[in-house]
């Protein structure tokens, strides 16, 4: 996806963060979790950024940031160039748009599936009831849907039509953006490649910029065009899918790629080697916080935070490719 | 395949039915296998094509209105089918045990990891607190949690997902069972913390020479994990083998149906179509005549309007389907 220099991107984070006050015990205080610590991600218009990265991590915190559904509490979120807390809420849901994880919990059981689509419509008063029943008819046909459904209600529908018909809701106000949070995570493998299937035609169709949460890497190298990679609140490592793919280049990212289990049999379970379980978000370890499950960490990890070293469009946070380190080691 | 030495789980024409007011639910629908020491069996399929029920099946926890019915359930030549519910209970944890997908669910949140841990010895044994605890310790380091003493004192809520998996397993083996069944037992764990789990599971039954049953949606953990794969669709095993040959040459159309449904790298390109399945499983209310899967098949015909045949490939190969086998076109090499 080629765009022309001049253009802002889709979305720009600039050093966003969000810090919630955790209390731990009655009559502890409050202690600060910080759930996105500095993030800095761009997406342009027409690509896919894949986001991956352990649970906990902060992904989800950071998606809904982007749908203005959480405050940063640092940083900025620019969509198109513009400062998304200038824009008021109906305004953001006007670009932006999500997709859950769950089709049978996000969808209200007790509505119709035309008045679940059309809600968006209807909301943003765009146009009368007669406009409200094309478009959402036009809508279930890209979708996939089957027009009978269209006075029906969730619960006549399974599990992938249910995830159709959030997509529909999704796209029906034509946004830009769509965050989807593990969108194939809870069907079945045989539905999951049908919604893949639908989200890249309609990607292809509609001109959609992605940013698509998943912990499933097969998924992820499947349909983004980038990845960032996500630990402990920090974006680690971001690039083009090819390139992470063929060369991560943070041990986290390797051993991520190293606990894919593809199914070819006869290779065995891979030993990632991440000894030591994921740290307390609390009270994360110095230095870099990857240090005490890192196979590669230098005395230098445990006192200093690695810095962001950007070359080309790749990114990467670790002491092992820093030169300065390299030197001095 | 060996003879086998002392353990064995054979199972023959297992069926779960469960009556509902619109007719009887068959869950499972006549099923046949074998485990044998040391051997790990995957069954994988969809959600809802009784995999599950299965497993509650072999172990005697099957809701109350289930039926159960088999013409041969037999643990190293026990009839499981002829015990009292009492007798059950003592062959349940003694020489089979069970991990779920959830842990935070099957860990009772109010006792403490060592009162639960101590609880599945000295519910079988006539040992003492003692004794009960230094066994809990000593599983506890086998399946990799340090220190371990401390441990015990600790309620699951303190543990993490992974940490409260390992406590499941070391639970599950406080007794040494000889057949380790495993539903789902990585499916809430994230890829790395999955890597490891799987990897416990193997080491533990090298060391203790378990068998073990897992069942699992994820194509990636049975090929890894397997000797011996049944995949099974609507309540039937449709095809087995082990899990080279199933892989290589899958020879039903929902086995290549479902492989042909997930990104592989290096086989599927980005951004390309893939396979699908289209249209949904039959209900399993009342009978299925003919072949459950023929209204999804692409290579339906009118011959599987009547029952397809269980077609033997070989020792522990069997395809349920009317093709012949190598009828199907040949696949893409991974």
């Amino acid at each position: 996806m080629t765009t022309t220099t001049m253009a802002p991107p889709t979305i720009a984070t600039e050093d966003l963060a969000c810090t919630f006050q955790v209390r731990q015990g009655m009559f502890k205080p409050k202690r600060p979790l910080k759930a996105v610590n500095g993030v800095s991600i761009t997406v342009n218009k027409g690509e896919v950024l894949g986001l991956v990265g352990e649970s906990g991590c902060g992904k989800s915190t950071l998606a809904k940031m982007l749908l203005g559904i959480q405050k940063p509490t640092g940083g900025r979120i620019l969509i198109d160039g513009e400062p998304l807390d200038g824009l008021d809420r109906k305004a953001v849901a006007r670009r932006i748009q999500p997709i859950f994880q769950d089709p049978y919990s996000s969808l209200n059981p007790r509505k119709s599936i035309s008045s679940i689509i059309s809600l968006p419509l209807r909301v943003h008063g765009v146009g009368g009831p007669a406009d409200w029943e094309r478009k959402v008819k036009e809508m279930m046909d890209l979708c996939g849907l089957p027009q009978r459904a269209y006075d029906g209600y969730p619960n006549q529908l399974s599990g992938g039509q249910r995830q159709r018909v959030a997509i529909a809701r999704a796209l029906v106000m034509r946004p830009e953006v769509v965050i989807c949070d593990e969108p194939t995570s809870a069907l079945d493998v045989s539905v999951q490649s049908q919604i893949l299937n639908l989200l890249l035609d309609l990607q292809k169709e509609l001109g959609l910029t992605y940013v698509l949460i998943s912990h499933n890497l097969a998924v992820v190298q499947h349909i983004a065009t980038r990845v960032a990679v996500m630990y402990l609140g920090r974006i680690i490592e971001q690039t083009d899918s090819e390139t992470l793919f063929a060369a991560p280049r943070h041990p986290y990212t390797r051993a991520l790629l190293d606990s894919v289990l593809t199914p070819e049999p006869g290779l065995g379970v891979p030993d990632a080697q991440l000894g030591a379980t994921f740290p307390n978000p609390i009270d994360p370890p110095p230095g870099c916080t990857f240090h005490p499950r890192c196979p590669h960490a230098m005395p230098v990890c445990r006192q200093l935070a690695p810095r962001p070293l950007t070359v080309g469009g790749s990114m990467v946070e670790c002491h092992l490719h820093d030169p300065e380190q390299a030197t001095a080691a | 395949m060996t003879e086998p030495a002392g353990f064995s789980l054979e199972v023959e024409n297992l069926t779960v039915s469960i009556p509902l007011a619109a007719g009887t639910l068959r869950a499972v629908r006549g099923i046949s296998f074998q485990v044998n020491q040391g051997e790990t069996l995957c069954i994988v399929g969809e959600s809802g094509c009784g995999k599950s029920l299965t497993s509650l099946a072999l172990m005697g926890l099957l809701p109350a209105k289930a039926v159960r019915g088999a013409d041969r359930l037999t643990l190293n030549g026990v009839d499981l089918t002829a015990l009292s519910e009492r007798q059950m209970s003592d062959v349940r944890g003694e020489s089979m045990a069970m991990i779920f997908q959830e842990p935070m669910t099957s860990l009772n949140p109010a006792y403490t990891i060592g009162n639960q841990l101590e609880e599945a010895l000295r519910r079988h044994r006539r040992v003492s607190r003692t004794e009960a605890r230094e066994r809990a310790i000593y599983l506890l380091e086998k399946v990799g949690i340090t220190a371990a003493a401390s441990r015990l004192q600790q309620y699951p809520h303190q543990l993490s997902g992974g940490l409260r998996q390992r406590v499941m397993i070391a639970m599950a083996l406080m007794c040494g069972p000889d057949l380790l069944i495993c539903d789902e037992p990585t499916t809430a764990l994230d890829v790395t913390i999955q890597a490891q789990i799987l990897h416990l599971l193997r080491d533990l039954q090298r060391e203790f020479n378990m068998a073990i049953i897992l069942i699992t949606h994820d194509l990636g953990v049975v090929a890894r994990m397997a000797d011996r794969v049944a995949v099974m669709y609507a309540g039937e095993i449709v095809e087995t083998g082990t899990a080279a040959e199933v892989f290589a040459a899958p020879s039903h159309p929902y086995t290549r149906g479902l492989l042909q449904c997930i990104p592989i790298p290096g086989r599927t390109r980005r951004g390309e179509h893939l396979g699908s399945i289209p249209g949904v499983v039959p209900s399993l209310v009342g009978e299925i005549a003919g072949c459950a899967f023929a209204n999804r098949c692409p290579h339906a015909a009118a011959a599987c309007r009547s029952e397809p045949p269980a077609r033997d490939l070989g020792p522990g190969r069997m395809v349920r389907c009317v093709l012949e086998p190598g009828a199907l076109p040949q696949m893409e090499p991974a």
